[in-house]
């Protein structure tokens, strides 16, 4: 038999009360991979790292980390992971240095060289109070201690939501040379375009439930690039090109839904018809929702219809 | 102008809306401990010879005047029945005051929740405007509820309002103090820290300006709990002293928007230092520590201060009975050294208590940790969840016995002193460390709560008040044996400790096991809640 999943969950679900954050999820996340674990705000992603790392209970289904129960075997299971929490609370009296440490002795050690490089790389400064941090620093200071570990697991949740765009940049590289090194990563994100950059594999997590998963070449029906353009003359055909989706024409304005494969050819043809100004934007995972599953968010069925 | 204290109408609806337990329950405390205690005094001291002869004997003991203040008027009834409640409860009102008025003001700004509403139309000065109302209002509800209760007791009527003014001038004015303090440090923890002690240093500057003959000195006149106490309430009456709070409170509260006018949101009247850049704590243990060594110093300067001066009043107790009648019954009674025993017994007692709500404090770590979510960052690691809230356990319950022991050497020392018997050291220090499994009863108690319902685990707080209660008013209530036995301080043996205390003690480290365990349970069953 092959080796199973890093992550595996089947049919979990956890409610709060009346609250029901998750509803019989299922997710597996292979050795090696950075998965993606995309979903609106309120889908569960937090509530499904929380289960994984043993600080929540699930009230049914079955979740296995590393081969091991997540409630039963932390210690061993913790050993071989690094988790940066989506809300990064520091003791307010300690510097960011002081945390850092603390954390990897926890963890079992860390490679002084690279909690070095991981410092020069985010630009932190760790002689600071944690209680003069921003929240970006703040989140800096628990990925700096996640990265300078040797953990096999890492799990992100919404990682880069308090750093500026230079920030994000290096963090990305960080994920990159995590693959390259044969680590697994588990990264929530409510911004498709971070995950369609990072990421492997996606899963698409909505109302406490898993709706999509797979690689994002197959998902590509997901990843539309929306763009409008002003044109000279507008070029006929557009909407025959591979790729391209509900073209719109007004004057000489052109809009369209489009597949990165199909973005070359489109961009060429508007081109050669005058292009004078462009826009084009991700699609958000609200789109997303809305284009796939043609309605809103449970609930919003009747609003958006 | 209008726009600096814009919102501040908001901020007094949301912070009455978060204090609306906390507040009543205590003005409800201060105005049954006081009904009480009026009630009871007529028929403890029937007529004018038994006041005035009690009246005498707390002038003549020097230990009592430091604790409590001289008595003015030895027929006034009122005097006499309320003489803990001048200095010693004002003084507890005094911290009240302060906890209220930096919760609503430094503790806001720490956790960010007020940078969040800075967002909205909200002027600068309008936080510490909106704790100020509130704190001044609560002072002054709780001086009027008080007087009511007074008169309600039997007490003369004018008497009772000079009385419970003098408490509402007090509440204004430390809370003036906190709302200054509020603006110098970084941290809430430091803010009630810093009034804290003001409070503590006027505490005994009037100590040593009463114990000064024939009556208080200008020390007692430098301390705003030396004012509460020259009222005179029941003795004269004399309204003009409370000019003096007020006066202070012209002084502090524009000090207060004056400084809060010339810093930053967030700021301290210092800029935050950078500390080290490499970190030597190695674990979860060494967290703890951190988290709280400088509460424990503080704590234990004070232990040693109270301790010492305890002592060396011991030898004093005896001067409590000067009739010639009372002193035959003394040493029939025992000697000297039974009414020494007693006095320092009682002085323990009241360190053991304190020692309590250290350990509650520390222990209540548990729960801020939890919630400000630095244990779940904690928990990712290979931490397990019984070696973390093992190591907060631990602190605590190391915390109380250092505190109990340094009070018993220090109480040991100074008696050893007066009474050039340097056996006292060994056999107070024995009684003083004797109170600790009662104390470690109570910081269990926070971790068993804690296992199971966490968001109630300050809750620990009331039961404290109710054991305290039980402790000094169960016998005046007629409280059933069963519920006074409740209270863990009532199994504590008293000085001199001898064979007999070994099983109550042993009694109770076993009920601190007990809840220790059933704290583990839950907290290793349960998940984590923010
Ligand atoms: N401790 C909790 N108590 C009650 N409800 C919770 C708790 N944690 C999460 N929830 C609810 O569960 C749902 C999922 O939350 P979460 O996992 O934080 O979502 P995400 O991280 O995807 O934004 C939300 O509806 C949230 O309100
Ligand atoms: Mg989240």
């Amino acid at each position: 038999m092959l080796m199973a999943g890093v992550v595996e969950m089947r049919g979990v679900s956890k409610r709060f009360g009346t609250v029901t954050a998750l509803d019989g999820l299922d997710l597996t996340v292979e050795q090696g991979e950075v998965h993606g674990f995309l979903g609106p705000n309120g889908a569960g992603k937090s509530t499904t790292l929380r289960l994984l790392l043993g600080l929540l209970r699930a009230d049914g289904g079955s979740a296995r980390l590393l081969g091991m129960d997540p409630w039963r075997d932390v210690a061993a299971v913790h050993r071989r992971l690094a988790y940066v929490p989506g809300d990064v609370a520091l003791w307010p009296n300690l510097t960011g240095g002081e945390v850092i440490d603390l954390l990897g002795r926890l963890q079992g050690g860390q490679d002084p060289a690279r909690r070095a490089r991981y410092l020069a790389l985010f630009d932190l400064d760790p002689t600071k109070k944690a209680r003069t941090y921003s929240k970006g620093n703040r989140q800096k200071v628990a990925l700096v201690a996640a990265l300078a570990t040797d953990a096999e697991l890492f799990l992100l949740d919404e990682p880069t939501s308090g750093l500026d765009p230079l920030m994000e940049d290096a963090f990305r590289g960080c994920v990159r040379e995590l693959r390259d090194q044969g680590r697994t990563v588990l990264l929530s994100s409510h911004i498709l375009s971070e995950a369609e950059a990072l990421s492997d594999r996606v899963s698409i997590i909505r109302a406490g439930r898993v709706v999509e998963t797979g690689r994002l070449e197959d998902l590509r029906h997901l990843t539309r690039t929306s763009v409008t353009a002003d044109v000279g003359t507008v070029p006929t055909g557009l909407d025959l090109l591979p790729g391209v989706h509900d073209v719109v024409v007004v004057n000489h304005r052109v809009s369209a839904q489009v597949e990165s494969s199909g973005l070359a050819p489109f961009m060429k043809a508007l081109t050669a018809a005058g292009l004078s100004s462009l826009t084009s934007q991700p699609p958000t995972l609200e789109d997303l929702f809305l284009r796939h599953y043609g309605a809103g968010r449970p609930g919003q069925e009747r609003a958006n219809a | 102008m209008r726009e600096t204290f814009a919102g501040a109408g908001t901020l007094v609806r949301l912070g009455l809306r978060r204090e609306r337990w906390l507040l009543p329950l205590w003005i409800l405390g201060f105005a049954l401990t006081t009904y009480t205690t009026a009630s009871a005094g007529a028929d403890l001291y029937p007529d004018t010879a038994s006041r005035v002869e009690a009246a005498n004997a707390v002038n003549a003991t020097a230990s009592l005047v430091a604790l409590f203040g001289r008595i003015y008027d030895p027929t006034s009834l009122g005097a006499l029945s309320l003489i803990k409640y001048t200095a010693f409860m004002a003084a507890v009102l005094a911290v009240l005051m302060v906890f209220v008025t930096v919760r609503l003001t430094r503790s806001e700004e720490e956790s960010g929740r007020l940078e969040l509403l800075a967002g909205g139309r909200l002027g600068r000065q309008a936080p510490l405007a909106a704790a100020l109302a509130i704190s001044f209002s609560a002072s002054v509800t709780l001086g009027l509820v008080t007087a009511a209760t007074l008169a309600a007791g039997g007490l003369p009527a004018e008497g009772s309002l000079a009385f419970g003014l003098g408490w509402a001038a007090t509440g204004m004015a430390f809370s003036a103090v906190a709302g200054v303090a509020a603006q110098l440090t970084t941290s809430a923890r430091a803010a009630i820290g810093m009034a804290s002690a003001v409070v503590a240093v006027t505490y005994a500057l009037r100590a040593v300006g009463d114990l000064a003959e024939p009556g208080p000195s200008a020390l007692s006149w430098l301390s705003p709990i030396g004012w509460n106490q020259q009222i005179r309430a029941f003795e004269g009456d004399r309204w003009w002293v409370l000019l003096l709070p007020l006066a202070l409170c012209v002084v502090l509260v524009p000090a207060a928007f004056l400084l809060r006018a010339h810093r930053d949101l967030g700021a301290g009247l210092r800029a935050e230092r950078p500390g080290p850049a490499v970190g030597a704590l190695s674990g979860v243990r060494d967290l703890a520590v951190r988290l709280q060594d400088r509460t424990l110093a503080a704590w234990a300067v004070a232990f040693v201060i109270f301790g010492v001066v305890i002592g060396s009043l011991a030898s004093n107790a005896a001067g409590l009975l000067s009739s010639a009648n009372a002193q035959d019954l003394l040493r029939k009674l025992g000697g000297a050294q039974a009414l020494n025993d007693a006095f320092l017994a009682a002085e323990i007692g009241i360190m053991g208590v304190l020692a309590a709500a250290y350990g509650l404090a520390a222990a209540g770590h548990l729960r801020s940790e939890e919630a400000s979510g630095h244990t779940e960052l904690l928990l990712s690691t290979a931490t397990t969840r019984t070696r973390w809230g093992g190591s907060h356990f631990a602190a605590a319950l190391a915390g109380v016995t250092v505190l109990l022991l340094l009070a018993g050497l220090s109480i040991g020392i100074g008696a050893a002193a007066t009474l050039h018997d340097a056996g006292q050291i060994w056999r107070v220090t024995l009684a003083a460390v004797a109170q600790a499994p009662a104390a470690w009863v109570v910081t269990s108690l926070v971790l068993a709560v804690f296992g199971w319902a966490p968001r109630l685990a300050s809750s620990v707080w009331g039961l404290l008040a109710v054991f305290i209660a039980l402790g000094e008013f169960g016998v005046l209530w007629n409280a059933p044996q069963w519920l006074m036995d409740l209270s863990p301080f009532q199994h504590s043996p008293a000085l001199p400790v001898d064979a007999g205390g070994v099983g109550p003690l042993l009694g109770l480290t076993f009920v601190a096991a007990v809840l220790a365990a059933v704290g583990f349970a839950g907290w290793r069953r349960r998940d984590l809640a923010a």
